[in-house]
């Protein structure tokens, strides 16, 4: 690694000088895979632009700008933003219980006038930010007391509980694993991982007992038990898995998927959308997918493991784990590992808020990379 | 205190590592993904492409048209009409059922029952099955639904085949009719048309009989369906075999001038060609609309057809069993002639004495001296006494049966029964006592024991008249098979016999005295010659012999007494046999003789075994031709 010197790193880059550093490989793996995402939604509407792959391509382009704006703009700023950010996004998932649409038995949309809003999908970024940013100014040791512990504890616990009643558990689930695997990187005690670990196992009858709700534990019984239900939710998991199955080596060709056209599959476009394309080209298509997943996931590491602050390191890891969560979720989902939640393949899958959101937050994993010589003092006045 | 300590170095160190081991994590998840891809796409991919084929795919079976049914002159007596339909598909009535119930309700009608059934229906079905809302519509009221089927959602217009009897109730017996397939009909039957809901089978008459050979042979279709199950588009189509047409040896002219001639009478007739048992009327009265049974009858028709005491289900003419009472006589007197009593005479004092049973003549001052011709002409009762008791039951039963009494002739319909004729063996088993002379007697005048069908009246008629065994048929052709035709095998009576009893026979027609000489057939060449009979339902005691037989005319219907006649003509050279019985029927002036007269009347004026047939040619040529003229 060859790192410029100090005072380069100081000295303000110019526009130029930016795009120049930005890392181009990554821009092109996350095209190809929107591309993908793209293609797929005009297969899963039999060969059509509308309804969705046109719109998909509207957002990815929207994203692409917002991705490449974002970049540009210096780490520090997002810095100074990340605890205003969080509590804008707190105060809306906030608003969603209380004015929110009703969408899919859960309220998960907010309208703001020209769009309708997914508060949580943003509100894991700004989380994401705020306790890069709070974690910058603790050392190793800091981290593990357990009262300045309990900050960040409540920054994951907050926006978890929120989105837990909508009810999503899909997104609780990822909110709680970025949360904890950025204190996790920002070097918690052993002393406090094993005894959750231990802790979290024991109350997983108690969850069941008191906090699931009866959907939840329906998808639950559903994916242990698929045959006792094979026509009501277990259709969706014996569909998926007859999809995903019978693209075989090669799959079935571009278009020729007929799980999903026929609709045999439920939330083909959206959640399920892997299914097609598992169909459609196979374990070799697949391969390469994860291939393309897995470089965008590589980056990303490579991101935070040069820069030169705290605050960058955290951030770019909680980004590029937020990606790699939803990839984990959804694949084991539709392959049949997990139970159904809703969690989208980022990328792919149609959804506005989910493009945007993710599309943002390879911005900040950009901007990590073109500001990745800045200092930031542990003990920063100025910024705070 | 410095920027930067040894604390931010330590924290680097750790986030290194801590990110590594994180890595390690992403590509072992990455890894399990790659793994289950492995898993369901190449070694269990076979079977997911064999499933997703299994969803994609549906199997739907064509309807065949059923074979027609057609008479000897190629007149259609059951046929396949346009049926114009509605039906509705559940999934897709999104104003729900009863809405869409409502709205059709108010263009057509509907009336309770129906959306009862329709309602069931759809609760047995998929959602995705069309069910049937109405059948048979009009054309106008089909087009009046068509024109508002826009505003309803789910209901769609469709036109298919249903049988059609466009004689109705007319040749009801001989037809029979086709339902839906029960349960029965499913067992030992694997074609898979008869578990098709609307698929209808034959359940009696030649629709039951011949319903392999008509129903055909499913076609099958191969569609694309999504996951509801409606059809996408079609891979491939194998046609099926249509049905095979039924040619009757039925003339639909003469068969409705019968069922016309019987009018409301409980009766029966068959009308045969006594030259090779071509059976061309076959009529039991009343008879029902078989076309009810189609599109699926409803309780209270059910039940006025079931309890009706004219019995409309039953096909009387082989169904039915009768005392042949004096139409048994002529058998008796061929036995006679061929057993050394041919020139026997016998003197009717108007009753016999056999123990301390007295036998009556029905002639209450007697017949006086007579001998087998007169005994016929007369119906002495008092001469077949003695002609029984010298011939016995044993020699009577074998005349009896050589004359196509006592076991069912074969005719290609179902429901036939046998009639009896009693023996010595049977009575002994049946009832424990050993045959007495007086069951003899009985059985001499065709009471007692003997039943007979008026089928096998007929048929006797026949046998009496060409002097040959003769077995009734009425399937000709079916498809391109022509049906087994053997020629008529000889009887074991002597020419002396027939010529005696044709002689009676002609006698009671023709010759004044005879009891059907005031029906005759008077114009030349037509005459008639056959037998009057009358059946008893019922025992008369010895007193009422004394004070005198009640009339008929005096019983409650069912009490009165069976009118029965049959005949061949022309008497000089006979073509046509015919018997009519009429249930309780024996009031007034002979009317079963009277009907019988202008059956044969019509049917000799008309000549249908003359005229030439409609009979599909290549079937005649291609079979050897082994019997008829």
């Amino acid at each position: 690694m060859t790192l410029r010197p100090y005072a380069a790193a100081r000295r303000t880059l110019s526009i130029v000088e930016k795009l120049y550093e930005i890392n181009w490989g990554l821009v092109l793996v996350i095209a190809i895979l929107a591309s993908i995402g793209i293609a797929m939604q005009y297969s899963v509407a039999g060969g059509a632009w509308s309804p969705w792959a046109d719109k998909q391509t509207i957002r990815f382009v929207i994203g692409f700008a917002v991705m490449i704006v974002v970049a540009l703009v210096d780490i520090r700023y997002w810095m100074k933003i990340a605890y205003p950010a969080y509590f804008i996004f707190l105060a809306l998932l906030a608003a969603v219980e209380v004015a929110g649409h009703v969408g899919l038995g859960a309220q998960r949309w907010i309208s703001l006038g020209l769009f309708d809003l997914q508060p949580s999908e943003p509100m894991k970024i700004a989380m994401v930010l705020a306790l890069a940013r709070f974690l910058h100014g603790q050392s190793v040791e800091d981290v593990s007391k357990p009262l300045r512990l309990l900050i960040p504890l409540a920054m994951i616990g907050v926006p978890a509980l929120l989105v837990a009643i909508q009810p999503n558990l899909g997104t609780t689930i990822i909110i709680v694993l970025d949360g904890a695997s950025i204190l996790f990187l920002a070097g918690l005690s052993w002393w406090w991982i094993l005894p959750t670990l231990g802790a979290g196992a024991a109350a997983v009858p108690l969850a069941w007992k008191f906090v699931l709700h009866d959907y939840q534990k329906a998808r639950v019984l559903t994916f242990l038990k698929p045959e006792s239900d094979s026509l009501g939710a277990g259709w969706n998991i014996a569909q998926a898995k007859i999809a995903v199955g019978s693209g075989g080596a090669s799959g079935k060709g571009f278009l020729q998927g007929t799980q999903s056209r026929l609709n045999f599959l439920p939330e083909k476009q959206t959640d399920f959308i892997l299914t097609n394309f598992a169909e459609e080209f196979g374990f070799v298509g697949c391969i390469a997918l994860l291939i393309l997943f897995g470089a965008v996931i590589w980056y990303g590491v490579q991101t935070a493991m040069s820069a030169r602050s705290q605050f960058s390191r955290l951030l770019a890891m909680g980004i590029t784990l937020n990606f790699f969560f939803y990839i984990m979720i959804n694949g084991a989902m539709v392959m049949g590992l997990i139970p159904v939640v809703g969690i989208p393949m980022p990328l792919i899958s149609y959804g506005g808020t989910a493009m945007i959101a993710v599309m943002f937050g390879f911005g900040l994993l950009l901007s990590v990379h073109v500001h990745r010589q800045v200092e930031i003092p542990r003990h920063s006045p100025g910024i705070i | 205190m410095p920027l930067f300590d040894r604390k931010d170095k330590s924290r680097y160190a750790s986030f290194t590592r801590r990110s590594l081991m994180v890595s390690g994590g992403m590509t072992a998840v990455l890894a399990v993904l790659a793994g289950r891809l492995y898993q369901l796409q190449i070694l269990n991919g076979d079977q997911y492409m064999t499933q997703a084929e299994d969803n994609r795919v549906s199997q739907r079976l064509v309807f065949p048209p059923r074979g027609r049914i057609i008479d000897r002159f190629g007149v259609e007596l059951a046929t396949n009409r346009r049926n114009y339909r509605v039906v509705i598909v559940a999934e897709q009535a999104t104003d729900g059922i009863e809405a869409a119930l409502d709205a059709v309700g108010k263009i057509i009608e509907l009336t309770p029952h129906q959306r009862e059934r329709v309602l069931h229906d759809i609760a047995a079905n998929k959602k995705f099955a069309p069910v049937p809302i109405a059948e048979n519509l009009s054309w106008e009221e089909f087009a009046r639904l068509n024109l508002h089927l826009p505003y309803l959602p789910g209901v769609q217009p469709d036109v298919g085949d249903t049988r059609d009897y466009p004689y109705g109730a007319e040749i009801s017996h001989v037809l029979g009719y086709v339902a839906a397939a029960s349960q029965q009909d499913q067992k030992g039957d694997d074609d898979p048309l008869l578990s098709q809901p609307g698929f209808r089978v034959g359940k009696r008459g030649i629709e039951k009989q011949f319903d392999a050979e008509m129903r055909g042979q499913a076609g099958a279709s191969r569609v694309e369906v999504n996951a509801y199950g409606r059809i996408i588009r079609e891979l491939s189509n194998v046609p099926g075999r249509a049905g095979s047409d039924v040619y009757l040896t039925i003339d639909c002219q003469l068969q409705r001038y019968v069922e016309e001639r019987l009018g409301n009478e409980s009766a029966a007739c068959v009308v045969m060609d006594v030259a090779t048992g071509d059976v061309l009327a076959l009529t039991s009265t009343p008879g029902y609309d078989p076309n009810l049974f189609n599109v699926g009858i409803s309780n209270d028709q059910w039940r006025t057809l079931t309890s009706d005491d004219h019995k409309p289900l039953l096909n009387k003419a082989l169904g039915g069993s009768y005392p042949p009472g004096s139409t048994f006589k002529p058998a008796m007197a061929m036995a006679a002639m061929d057993n050394g009593l041919a020139d026997l005479q016998v003197f009717c004092t108007g009753s016999v004495t056999l123990g301390n049973h007295t036998f009556h003549c029905w002639k209450k001052g007697g017949h006086g001296h007579v001998g087998l011709q007169r005994g016929i002409q007369a119906s002495c009762d008092v001469f077949f006494y003695e002609i029984a008791r010298r011939l016995g039951i044993d020699r009577m039963e074998a005349a009896a049966r050589a004359l196509s009494l006592g076991a069912p002739t074969g005719i290609e319909l179902p429901g036939e029964i046998g009639g009896f004729i009693p023996s010595r063996a049977w009575k002994l088993a049946r009832y424990g006592v050993p045959w007495q002379q007086g069951d003899t007697l009985s059985a001499g005048i065709g009471q007692g024991y003997v039943v007979v069908t008026p089928l096998q009246l007929c048929t006797l008629t026949a046998r009496l008249a060409s002097g040959k065994a003769v077995v009734p048929r009425i399937a000709h052709v079916v498809g391109t098979a022509l049906q087994p035709r053997p020629l008529p095998a000889a009887l074991p009576f002597s020419d002396k016999a027939f010529a005696v009893v044709r002689a009676g026979l002609n006698d009671v027609c023709n010759t004044p005295g005879g009891t059907a000489y005031a029906w005759r057939i008077t114009q030349p060449g037509f005459e008639m010659a056959g037998k009057t009979g009358t059946a008893q339902v019922r025992r008369i005691s010895n007193e009422e012999h004394l004070t005198g037989v009640r009339k008929n005319e005096s019983l409650p219907w069912n009490l009165r007494d069976h009118a029965l006649f049959y005949a061949y003509a022309p008497a000089a050279a006979p073509r046509y046999a015919c018997v009519v019985l009429i249930e309780h029927g024996a009031v007034g002036a002979h009317p079963q003789v009277q009907m019988t007269r202008d059956i044969l009347l019509f049917a000799q004026q008309r000549d249908p075994v003359r005229l030439p047939t409609a009979y599909p040619m290549q079937a005649v040529q291609s079979a050897p031709e082994t019997g008829g003229t």
